[in-house]
């Protein structure tokens, strides 16, 4: 069968598991932000408890693989009651994981706006939330970006995981169609491909794009 | 030991209550005392600057003042109510968080380094203070601060994001900016010393129309003694974490009485 000839019989199924490997992606994408920002400004609090449920959170989610927690979040918490449909198990594990690596960027992100910034914040008499959220984390949120940049990259490469538990995504489907045709070669190297064309030619410039506005606002330009 | 808080008052009472009391405090980092038993009183509308070698406690000062820093013993009032410390029942007692809030809204202060937030324009960074703490209506802010950059120089580039201006010009902004609040009380802190000289004149110029034209009540510390000396109604001369000396610019640069301003200044003078 000529390269041609697979992808007219078999691109439909390459098609839909990419459209689900982009929604699992923009779902973990989603969760792994607003864990990532709760849990690096709860890394940043004064209250000694809320910093330990923070640390905890990170040490839990970065030192284990994140394989086991798909496993633990898909097959081991329905003995405790809680059943998450597949394609949700996913998209939480994948996004629980990368927003503990995330978190540690929130709070370098935050530690690295300049000092004097909090004191005419302070002087200006606003409170410790507005304070945060209306000087600190705008200023923050733009030296985060080329980080957050590579870690998208890596969450959108780590939803491969997901067709471990038959979420059907680019990877179940390129493992079906290897199953069935046995063409290794044409099966995975057209997966590869599209999973780099998905981080070079979208999540990359997307990126770029926003950090190029926010610098235009930051008047750095 | 616990700080006897029963030998300040509550408040203080009277016609001639001073703007800010500072009332023998001290301020301790570990083992470096860098105020000690300091008692200072500024009269409303008054300018004081403070001059002084570096680690003499001068720029310390300003930011107890501001609550920046916390002090380790005595009260300092502002308009005669205690600013570092709150009355809970009949005591005095630290104040708390959301105290030190409330009163530090009627200080304004001016840094060093500007401190403008950079992802805001020039009229944006004026609007913050009322809008978001004084809960200003937008369209009125902006009426306020537009005036204030007005009175800084700076109507024209109120659209301008602060890596736009220069020095002089961030600066200038950031007097507005504070004015914006409405305080009794202004700081200035050092607030030519990362200026270039050339523009140096554009900043001090507006602290003097400032000093002309308004009952504000002023803190500056500075290294200009020609400034200071224009200026000022007294200048207070800090040593090693006290007042070595004060009086007015013609008492302190006139005719100096204590060694250590004589040999400061003839320093500083030396060094143009």
């Amino acid at each position: 069968m000529s390269y041609t000839d697979f992808l007219r019989q078999y691109g439909d199924r390459f098609w839909d598991g990419t459209l689900i490997t982009a929604q699992q992606f923009l779902l973990a994408s989603l969760l792994a932000i607003a864990i990532a920002l709760l849990a690096g400004l709860m890394k940043l609090s004064r209250n000694r408890l809320i910093r330990g449920i923070a640390v905890v959170y990170i040490e839990i989610f970065r030192g284990t693989s994140l394989l086991v927690q798909l496993y633990w979040i898909f097959f081991v918490l329905p003995l405790f009651g809680l059943t998450l449909a597949k394609f949700t198990a996913g998209f939480v594990a994948v996004g629980m994981n990368l927003g503990a690596y995330g978190a540690e960027l929130v709070r370098g992100g935050i530690q690295s706006v300049p000092k004097g910034q909090w004191e005419a914040a302070y002087a200006l008499s606003m409170s410790p939330a507005r304070r945060m959220w209306r000087i600190i984390l705008p200023q923050a949120f733009v030296n985060m970006l080329p980080p957050w940049g590579n870690l998208l990259i890596e969450l959108l490469k780590n939803t491969a995981l997901v067709a471990l538990i038959s979420v059907s995504d680019l990877m179940f489907e390129a493992k079906q169609i290897n199953g069935t045709t046995f063409l290794s070669a044409q099966t995975f190297g057209t997966a590869l491909i599209i999973y780099y064309v998905l981080a070079r030619f979208i999540v990359t410039p997307f990126m770029r794009w926003l950090e190029r506005v926010m610098r235009r606002k930051l008047g750095r330009a | 030991m616990m700080e006897d808080l029963s030998q300040y008052p509550l408040e203080l009472k009277g016609p001639d209550i001073p703007m800010v009391r500072f009332s023998r405090v001290t301020k301790r980092y570990g083992d470096l005392t860098v105020l000690d038993d300091l008692d200072l009183d500024v009269t409303t509308g008054e300018m004081v600057t403070i001059i002084g070698p570096s680690g003499s406690g001068k720029t310390t000062v300003l930011r107890m003042l501001m609550t920046l820093e916390t002090i380790n013993e005595g009260v300092i009032y502002v308009d005669g109510q205690p600013l570092t410390h709150m009355v809970k029942g009949d005591k005095l007692v630290p104040a708390d968080r959301k105290y030190l809030r409330k009163m530090r809204s009627q200080i304004g202060m001016c840094f060093q380094h500007f401190n403008l937030f950079p992802h805001m324009t020039a009229l944006e960074n004026c609007m913050e203070g009322p809008v978001q703490v004084l809960g200003m209506k937008k369209k009125e802010a902006r009426e306020r601060s537009e005036e204030l950059l007005e009175l800084v120089g700076m109507a024209d580039k109120r659209d301008q994001h602060p890596s736009r201006l220069s020095g002089g010009q961030q600066q200038r902004v950031a007097i507005a900016r504070a004015l914006a609040m409405r305080p009794k009380v202004m700081l200035f802190d050092e607030v030519t010393s990362a200026l270039d000289p050339e523009v140096i004149g554009e900043v001090t110029n507006v602290i003097r129309s400032l000093v002309d034209e308004h009952n504000l009540t002023m803190l500056m510390v500075t290294h200009q003694m020609g400034f200071a000396k224009d200026i000022s109604d007294r200048v207070c001369f800090f040593y090693g974490g006290s007042i070595e000396e004060q009086g007015t610019p013609e008492e302190l640069f006139g005719n100096p009485q204590k060694e250590r301003t004589q040999q400061f200044l003839s320093a500083v003078k030396e060094a143009g």
